[in-house]
Parts: C-alpha cells; sequence; structure tokens
C-alpha cells in the first residue's frame, strides 16, 4: 500500500523580506528549505512505512531547483521522489495547485493501492492550509486535518484511527482508506538523514513529470487554472513597540504594570 | 648437564612459549584496526620515546611520579641482571657476571644490589600509598595492583636472599659491595650447612617470580610495561587539536562503531593505558560527577577488544550501548568537552578526544542518533550556517553605527573573521564592536564578509558531523579563495583553531592569529599604545582550552592584560595547560548538562576563590559560561565578565 507524501520547498522565510518600493519579495540569495510542516509529514509517512510497511513516493511541485529538497526526502528514508515540474503549472494557486497533486496521487494509484496522502497543515509562504483538503475534495477521500496522532491503521479493515488536535480539545476519529491526513508540527520531532542515506540519494535520480507525462488540462492548471490572483504583496504597519517595567523596581510591580496595561488594550479575555 | 639446569631449562621455554603466544594473541588484535602511518620521522619518534618513555618526562610532573621514575630506572638496569640471570640459569659454568674481574664484577654488583634496594622501596610506597593517600580512582587498590606490587616486591626479596646466602656461604667473593645482601648475610649463621639449600631455593623463587611476572604482565593493567615505550615512539608528532578526515565514498564506513573500526593505534593507546587517572583527574565531565572518565573509556576499548577477540565477525559485546566492562554508553560520549585536558597529562600520550569524536561519528553519521537538542543545531548549520538559525542579514547588525568596511582583495589586509558569537550574540557583539575600534586606533587595513560570513564549523566536527562539516568547510574555503583572502583575525578560538588546523587538511595554509595575539603583536610593535591604569579592580584570566591547550597560546594575553592594567592578572588553581574548561567546547555548548553539576559552575566557583573584580575571557563561549555561572552563584552584581578586547577597547586613550 502507497503513502504519498505532497512536500514543497519553499524560501527561507524568516530570511525574505518585501521590497517597499514594488512590493514583491525579495528572493534574490535566499536560500530554500523544505517547507517544515512537510517535514513532519514526511517522518509520519517514514514511521508508518516502518510499522505498517507502506511505501512513501514523495511528490513535489515546483521549479527544477525543487529537486534539492526532494532529494533531502530520499536520503531521511522515501522510496521515490518525483518532481512535478513544468512552465504550464506555475503561477498556480491552492486550487490549481491540488489539481496537478491530485493528478500526480490518482497516476501512482493507478499502479499501487493508495493508502493515505500525507500533508503538512500548511506552507509557511503561502500559509492557507487549502492545498491538502483541496486534494482530499479532488480525490474525493477522507479528510482529516490538524492531526497530532496516528492511533492506529488497520491494513485488512482499511481504516485509520487519529487524533485531532481543536481548540481545546482533543478528537479522536476514524476514517476509511484511502485518507488524506494533514498533520501538525507536534505530530512528531524528525529524523536526521545518515550519511550512506545522503550518499545513496545523491545517486538516485529524481523522476520528473512534465505536462507531457501528466497530460492535464492547461485550462485547470497553472496561471490560467487559478481561481485567485496576488494583486499586492506588502509588509503589514506596526505600531512601534513600548518598553515597560523601567520604573518598577520589583519583579511583581512590573508583572503588575504589564498586566494593567494588557487589561488597558483589551489584549486578556477576562 | 645436571638436573636443575634441564629443569630450568623446560621452565623457560614453557614461560617463554606461553608469553609469546599471549603476545602473539594480544597483539594480533591490534592489527585488526584500519592503518594509521606511525613509522614516518623515525629520528623525532626516537627522540619522543627517549624523551618521554626513558626520561619519564610526564610522569614525573606529579610529586608520586618520582616513585615510579625511581622503579622504571631500577627495572631497566635490573633488567640487565635478570638477562644474566636467566643464561646463568642454562650455563651455569660459561655466563656469569661473576667471571669478570674484580673491578667490574663488583661495580655491577654494588648497583644491582643498590637498585633492588630503590625497587623495594618504591613498591613499598607504592603499597602504603594505597592504603594512606590513593590514586584519584578506585581500581588503584585493584587484586591486580597487589599481586603485581607482591611479584616486585617478591623478586627483590628472592634476589636478595639468594645474595645473602651465597655470601653468608662464602661462595660469592663481591660479599661487600652489596651492601643490603651483605647486611642479610650478617644475620645469617655463616658457614652454616643449610646455606647451600636456602641460596638454591631464592633462585628457584627468583627465577618462578621473574617468569610469572613476565607471563602476568599481558593479562594486567602492567601490559603497559610492553607498550608504553612503543607507544612514545607512536606519539602523534604534533599536538592532538584536529581529527582526521573521512572519505564519503558508498560502502565506507563512517566514524566507529566497532572496536576494529579505529586505527591500530587507537587499539593499541588501550593497551598503553597504565590505568594512573591523571587524564580523569583532570576531566572537567569527571570532576563534575558525569559518568564519563577518560580512563575508563580506554579502558572499555580495551575490554571490548579482548572480550570480543574469539568471536569470528560476530560481536557479542558492543562498543557502545552495551552493560558493563568493555561498553561505552552513549550519554558518555556526548560528554566530553574535547577540551583535552586529558590528553595533556597522559604520561604515554593517549589520544582520548579523537577516539571519542570517532564514536559521536558513527552515532551521527551512520545511526543518525544524539541527543535532541542537536537536531536543531544540526539543521540551523546546514541551512542557515550559524548555530541559533538566525538570518544570515542580521550578521552585520553589530555594525550599524560603525563605518565596517567590506573585505576586498588587493585593498584589505586582514579579515576579521567576525565568527556567529561575536556576530549574533548580544554578549558578544560589544567584544566585536571593541575589535573594531582597537583595530581602527592602530590603524590596520582589515574589512569583512558581511552576511556571506558562514560558520566553520567547529561544533559539527567535534560533535561527529563531519560530512556536514566538510560541506561548510568546503564553501568556505572556496569562498577564501575567490575573495583573495590570506590573512584572518578571529575572535573566536574555535574559529582560529578550525580555520587554522582543520581546514589545513583541505589544503589550504591560511595566515590565521587570534585577536589576543594580535593584540599582543601591536602592542609590542607599538602600534596600539594603551593607558596602563585602566581601573577594572583585580583581574582573574581564564585559559580558552582551543586558545591554551590547543594552541599554546597562554602568554600573549597574559601580556596584553598586563599592559592595560599594570599588573600581571591574577591565576586560578587550575591554568594554563592545566586550566579546566568552561563547559561549552566540543559542542556541548548546544547541549543540555543532565548528569552531575554543572562544569561552567565548578570552573566560575574556582575563580571566585581568589576574589576577583574581573573575570577576562578570550572566547565568547568561555563568555556565555562565565556570565550564566556567576549569575548561578549570585555573584555577577560583584564580578564581571570581560573579553580581553573589551579590557583593550576600555584602555585606549582618549583622542
Amino acid at each position: 500500500m502507497l503513502i504519498v507524501a505532497c512536500v514543497k520547498q519553499v524560501p527561507d522565510t524568516t530570511q525574505v523580506k518585501v521590497d517597499p518600493e514594488t512590493g514583491t519579495l525579495i528572493r534574490e540569495g535566499v536560500p530554500f528549505i523544505m517547507n517544515p510542516y512537510d517535514t513532519h509529514a514526511l517522518e509520519e509517512s517514514l514511521r508508518l512505512k516502518d510499522k505498517y510497511g507502506f511505501r512513501v513516493a514523495v511528490i513535489s511541485m515546483g521549479p527544477p531547483n525543487a529537486e534539492v529538497t526532494l532529494r533531502k526526502t530520499l536520503a531521511l528514508g522515501a522510496d521515490e521522489a518525483i518532481l512535478l515540474s513544468d512552465r504550464v503549472f506555475g503561477g498556480a494557486d491552492t486550487l490549481a495547485t491540488s489539481m496537478v497533486l491530485t493528478g500526480a496521487i490518482k497516476k501512482l494509484a493507478e499502479k499501487e493501492e493508495l493508502g493515505i496522502v500525507m500533508c503538512g497543515r500548511q506552507t509557511i509562504d503561502g500559509d492557507t492550509a487549502q492545498v491538502g483538503p483541496g486534494i482530499a475534495t479532488r480525490l474525493g477521500c477522507s479528510q482529516l486535518t490538524l492531526v497530532d496522532r496516528i492511533e492506529e491503521v488497520d491494513i485488512k479493515a482499511k481504516t485509520i484511527k487519529v487524533r485531532r488536535k481543536l481548540e481545546g480539545r482533543h478528537e479522536v476519529v476514524s476514517a476509511p482508506l484511502p485518507a488524506m491526513i494533514a498533520v501538525l508540527r507536534e505530530i512528531n520531532s524528525p529524523r536526521y538523514p545518515s550519511v550512506p542515506m545522503r550518499l545513496e540519494a545523491e545517486d538516485t535520480s529524481i523522476v520528473l513529470w512534465d505536462n507531457k507525462v501528466m497530460q492535464m488540462d492547461e485550462a485547470t492548471i497553472g496561471l490560467q487554472g487559478s481561481a485567485t490572483q496576488v494583486r499586492k504583496i506588502f509588509s503589514p504597519e506596526r505600531a512601534k513597540g513600548e518598553i515597560l517595567g523601567g520604573e518598577a523596581d520589583k519583579p511583581e510591580d512590573s508583572a503588575k504594570l504589564l498586566i494593567t496595561r494588557m487589561i488597558e488594550k483589551d489584549l486578556l479575555s477576562l | 648437564m645436571t638436573a636443575t639446569v634441564t629443569a630450568f631449562i623446560i621452565v623457560l621455554i614453557l614461560a617463554i612459549a606461553f608469553f609469546a603466544y599471549s603476545c602473539y594473541q594480544r597483539f594480533g588484535l591490534v592489527l585488526k584496526g584500519k592503518p594509521d602511518n606511525r613509522f614516518n620521522a623515525i629520528g623525532k619518534r626516537l627522540w619522543n620515546m627517549l624523551f618521554y618513555a626513558f626520561g619519564q618526562r610526564r610522569v614525573v610532573k606529579k610529586p608520586f611520579g618520582i616513585n615510579h621514575f625511581v622503579l622504571f630506572w631500577a627495572f631497566m638496569i635490573l633488567l640487565i641482571s635478570n638477562t644474566e640471570f636467566l643464561l646463568n640459569g642454562l650455563a651455569p659454568d660459561t655466563i656469569s657476571f661473576s667471571l669478570l674481574p674484580d673491578g667490574a664484577y663488583f661495580t655491577l654488583a654494588l648497583i644491582f644490589d643498590i637498585m633492588s634496594l630503590l625497587a623495594l622501596i618504591a613498591v613499598v610506597l607504592a603499597i602504603i600509598r594505597r592504603f594512606t593517600f590513593p590514586p584519584p580512582y578506585t581500581e588503584a587498590k585493584s587484586r591486580d595492583a597487589f599481586v603485581i606490587l607482591g611479584l616486585v616486591a617478591g623478586l627483590m626479596i628472592a634476589f636478595f636472599g639468594m645474595n645473602a646466602c651465597e655470601i653468608a656461604a662464602g661462595t660469592d667473593r663481591a660479599g661487600v659491595w652489596m651492601p643490603v645482601a651483605n647486611w642479610v648475610a650478617s644475620w645469617l649463621p655463616s658457614g652454616a650447612a643449610g646455606l647451600d639449600t636456602g641460596a638454591q631455593v631464592c633462585w628457584w623463587f627468583h627465577a618462578i617470580i621473574l617468569l610469572a611476572f613476565l607471563n602476568y604482565l599481558p593479562y594486567s593493567k602492567h601490559m603497559h610495561v610492553l607498550t608504553s615505550i612503543p607507544n612514545c615512539f607512536f606519539k602523534a608528532l604534533e599536538k592532538v587539536k584536529t581529527q582526521p578526515r573521512e572519505e564519503f565514498k558508498k560502502g565506507n564506513t563512517f566514524g566507529v562503531g566497532e572496536v576494529e573500526n579505529f586505527t591500530w593505534k587507537g587499539l593499541f593507546d588501550s593497551y598503553s593505558c597504565t590505568e594512573c587517572g591523571r587524564c580523569s583527574d583532570a576531566c572537567p565531565a569527571t570532576f563534575t560527577g558525569k559518568p564519563l572518565q577518560p580512563r575508563l573509556f580506554i579502558h572499555d576499548i580495551k575490554m571490548n577488544l579482548l572480550k570480543n577477540a574469539d568471536k569470528d565477525g560476530h560481536k557479542e559485546l558492543p562498543l557502545i550501548g552495551g552493560e558493563g566492562e568493555g561498553s561505552v554508553k552513549e550519554e558518555v560520549i556526548w560528554e566530553c568537552t574535547t577540551c583535552g585536558a586529558c590528553m595533556e597529562v597522559c604520561p604515554v600520550f593517549i589520544e582520548h578526544v579523537p577516539r571519542i569524536v570517532d564514536m559521536r561519528r558513527h552515532l551521527v553519521e551512520t545511526k543518525a542518533k544524539f541527543p535532541e537538542e542537536l537536531l536543531l543545531l544540526f539543521e540551523n548549520m546546514e541551512q542557515r550556517s550559524n548555530p541559533w538559525g538566525i538570518a544570515p542579514a542580521e550578521r552585520t547588525k553589530w555594525a550599524a553605527d560603525l563605518d565596517v568596511k567590506p573585505f576586498e582583495a588587493g585593498k584589505t589586509e586582514y579579515l576579521f573573521y567576525v565568527g556567529c558569537a561575536g556576530a549574533l550574540d548580544a554578549r558578544n557583539r560589544h567584544t566585536t564592536i571593541s575589535l573594531a575600534k582597537i583595530f581602527d586606533k592602530a590603524g590596520i587595513s582589515w574589512g569583512t564578509l558581511g552576511r556571506d560570513e558562514m560558520c566553520c564549523g567547529d561544533s559539527l566536527r567535534r560533535l561527529g558531523n563531519e560530512y556536514v562539516f566538510e560541506k561548510m568547510a568546503q564553501a568556505n574555503i572556496k569562498m577564501f579563495a575567490e575573495k583573495g583572502v590570506k590573512k584572518i583575525i578571529t575572535q573566536c578560538p574555535h574559529c582560529f583553531s578550525t580555520l587554522k588546523n582543520d581546514y589545513r587538511q583541505y589544503g589550504v595554509e591560511l595566515e590565521v592569529v587570534h585577536h589576543t595575539e594580535f593584540i599582543n603583536q601591536l602592542i609590542r610593535e607599538g602600534r596600539l599604545k594603551l593607558k596602563s591604569d585602566t581601573d577594572l579592580g583585580k583581574i582573574i584570566y581564564h585559559d580558552s582550552c582551543y586558545l591554551g591547550r590547543y594552541n599554546g597560546i597562554y602568554e600573549a594575553p597574559r601580556h596584553v592584560i598586563a599592559s592595560a592594567t599594570g599588573s600581571a592578572p591574577l591565576e586560578m588553581e587550575r591554568s594554563r595547560d592545566n586550566g579546566f574548561c568552561c563547559g561549552a567546547g566540543g559542542g556541548r555548548m548546544w547541549m543540555e548538562e543532565k548528569e552531575g553539576s554543572l562544569i561552567n559552575v565548578a570552573r566560575v566557583e574556582e575563580a571566585l576563590k581568589k576574589e576577583p573584580d574581573t573575570v577576562c575571557v578570550a572566547c565568547p563561549y568561555c563568555m556565555t559560561m562565565f556570565d550564566d555561572g556567576l549569575k548561578d552563584k549570585e555573584a555577577s552584581d560583584k564580578v564581571r565578565v570581560l573579553d580581553l578586547a573589551e579590557i583593550v577597547a576600555n584602555a585606549l586613550p582618549d583622542e
């Protein structure tokens, strides 16, 4: 049975600044990393592989340089890595992205029974958390979001039981496979690649699927297939901060001062 | 041939055969280790052997080492006597010193008699010591120790008994030339009938103890009698201040997970351990009650080799993570600060730190198994080239209000390699700013790499993440070459030692200088004038391991302090080559200290004993550790920590 882990290569957003003049992201010289949420999705896939014997395929839609990130997934233990890259995929919003990813998953599922599609909760560059659910919708499979623990997988009965972290409570739910699972970062702590695995990954070729392979309708993908367009990017104005407590001698006084101010500003829900 | 001679020949053949078999078996195991060329520079090696083994140079650094010196040399000299003894047993009528002319025979007799007495005294003192002021480890009172001491004492007593009987019987003409034996003889009835038998009995006792001693050696800690002299010959030609590179090729093993993955020298080291305990005595981890004891670590390597000896291919006892003697616990491997204090004191030059790093490499590179707090460090280093994962753009923040120029080939003489702590840590940025002021004042042509600067990779290398270290080292070397960097000033001793010593393995010779030496040079050359009356109260200097022990820089910082304040700094009990680590080296900076008490607090306590007003450090890690330690001791109101550069910046004359 197959797990497809979806990962995205993103710019290291801590290093991205917005050009105030043009309103665009300054990407020059900014290194790319694997979306941190996706590292947990991959880790969870690999843990299920170790426990139940799934095969793990990783897919990523992005420019050719996303190969670096895919290679890293191989070093961590993924069985196969596929890069979905074509000019016509470019400029996609979450809808168009989920179309391409779904297309690739369906293609993989033709050869091998699909068990789980594993996604990170969201990406750190787009922050929409829509692609995972988008895939589930397009695949027509179970949709399990905000998962912070996988309780068990019953391969025979083809069901999965997970714990979802909601506001102030947890919820344990079961669902039939195949299922799309979007994980939180708390779910696990990712492994570190060993050197033999890294060396192995360096020599493995990354499979490239362009639209010749994928055969997607161009109207549904890329810029054309996107339902949304970015009009402007800007850094929100931030009110100037204030340092409190200069006049307070004791920590108790500082604390009092801070709480009073927070109440004044209505920052505490009382 | 008499019956005695025949009996002796049989005993001797059996004894030598068994000894040869033991040696073949034990030393055969050493050859299972990986290759390591320790046969170059023979002249230098012979000198090392002469100086350190025969000269007992390091042994006598501790007061009781004198006792060992005496025993060692008594033994060396008695080796001649004992060789004659064995040969004489084979051919009593043809081989004997007594056949020499009187002068020669009497001189030898006198020397052997005195040496035997010295050896006996040394053994008695060693026994007394074990009951009154024992060496710093519990096994000093082991059965092993007493068996050997007993055998040596028995050997000497038998020697005196044999000679005394012969003197009393009138069969040895060297009587008065053997004062001890002669004194013993004075208690015996002269010319009595049993004396011949007495001499025979003592002779046999002597022979059997001698051969038993020989055969006991390979099976005890006293194997060092056989191995420590060659180990001084095989010692590293330069001070051990780095780790060998690894070749990243498919199919290779990375680090040491099984005992045979050590080099043969690594295994031979374990045979050379005398179990004197000086390494553990000097170790900051041992001192603060952590399970790491360098002496036991080396002992476990030896025991692992021996215990797995007969198991072909199949290792019953794992080198890492097994139970009991002969296996090293994982946490032990992570506790080392790589401060090098153990290697500095080892009388036979065992190389502890590279062995520990070898095992870390196995855990990190092959097993990907390490304390969890290191995961973030490794990711940050690989992704953002600094330990905290701070955005590289922040590297220039310290220079916001200064006129700092970028390094330009041809125009700039020195690259000021600020280092991660110097650029990104709030406290250590003050040191960086002080250095910038000093350089400008002295009219130095300097520049930085700004946000392009990358981490040197020190912590990764010490933590065994050689794969990522190599990538970082290569990236740095490439950048230095592209930018035409040749001369580098560093603020951090870790950057200093890594750029200077580790990068050399990649074929680059950079002229690297640490700010302590650089400032000292500026002062000496008169390029930097200081007010010599800076009042920072009593200053105590703490030696950074990577500056001091690793690179021998002890005097420069002390000179600078004297120049800036008019007086020499206070010294801690443990200073210079005996200095005690702050606790942050070897990647420990990024790890929790879970076992025992805190190393930095122990060091702060030591400093506070001298009641200083200022602790002077020359390393950003030491800065952090002292800052934290003083807070822990609630002494940060009274005692401040300053980097040497800050003290100097304080002493710059006003315009």
